[in-house]
């Protein structure tokens, strides 16, 4: 058993048994926690992948980013109603068969082609092709991502606002 | 690991978090499993992106991050603001719109 095929699969069941979590729990709170937890197993998958700039981003804005703000959201309306929250499921069984149909569906094609198993070398480093490619041919989607950012913050703002 | 390892995780998770979205009675739950689906994505384009040696994947997996979190930032604060006029998240209330 090498390196890779071990830490792949501790992430793998970290990854499965968060994501469980995330879906099943019924405290909102402990949710998001699991949420970070998946995120952060994702980031290592990203490693084991040689992806360590996106391992980085991952945590930061990830992680970091979307679990602080989940957390605050939370915290905003729980304030706001003055209880904890509690959430329940609906249509178990419904959503049950429908998630499993995806993942059978996705899984069969999978199986039934034949795709790449082993890796090519990897010619240099991958953070420093990224950053090539960001100021180069991906130059102008990159710049939209920043005018989406923009407007993004400016939209949230408006909604969440104070009636004055 | 083969591709087709990662390509299956990958599945497991969109699987779970659709399964989140449906189920979910909270609109920040389905907010959660939108996030589980999103991340499966991502494991898929930077597998890709390594087992066919291209940049390219993992480019776009940043760009899907960044969407993400544009997202996530536009779906709280329509939720707060949700719960600000309701006094709920329940997307099962929320049928305002239903004709």
């Amino acid at each position: 058993v090498t390196a890779e095929v071990l830490g792949f699969w501790v992430m793998a069941v970290v990854l499965v048994a968060a994501s469980l979590g995330v879906v099943l729990t019924p405290n909102l709170f402990h949710a998001v926690l699991y949420l970070a937890a998946a995120l952060v197993a994702t980031g290592g998958v990203f490693l084991l992948l040689e992806a360590a700039f996106l391992f980085g981003v991952q945590l930061l804005l990830y992680a970091g980013g979307v679990v602080t703000i989940v957390v605050f959201a939370i915290m905003l309306t729980e304030r706001l109603v003055g209880e904890t929250i509690v959430q329940s499921s609906r249509y178990l069984f419904n959503g049950a068969v429908l998630a499993v149909a995806v993942f059978v569906g996705v899984a069969g094609f999978l199986v039934s082609r034949d795709v790449a198993t082993a890796r090519p070398p990897w010619s240099g480093d991958a953070t420093v092709a990224i950053g090539r490619a960001l100021v180069g041919p991906y130059a102008v989607p990159f710049e939209l991502l920043g005018a989406l950012l923009v407007v993004a913050l400016l939209g949230a703002l408006y909604f969440a606002r104070t009636e004055d | 690991v083969p591709l087709q390892a990662y390509l299956l995780l990958a599945a497991v998770v969109f699987g779970l978090g659709l399964f989140g979205v449906l189920t979910r009675r909270n609109a920040v739950g389905i907010l959660l499993g939108i996030e589980l689906m999103l991340n499966a994505v991502n494991i898929n384009l930077v597998a890709f992106s390594r087992f066919h040696g291209n940049v390219a994947g993992m480019l776009f997996a940043l760009f899907t991050i960044a969407i993400t979190v544009a997202e996530v930032a536009v779906g709280l604060a329509i939720v707060i603001v949700l719960f600000r006029v309701r006094k709920t998240i329940e997307a099962d209330h929320l049928d305002l719109l239903r004709g």
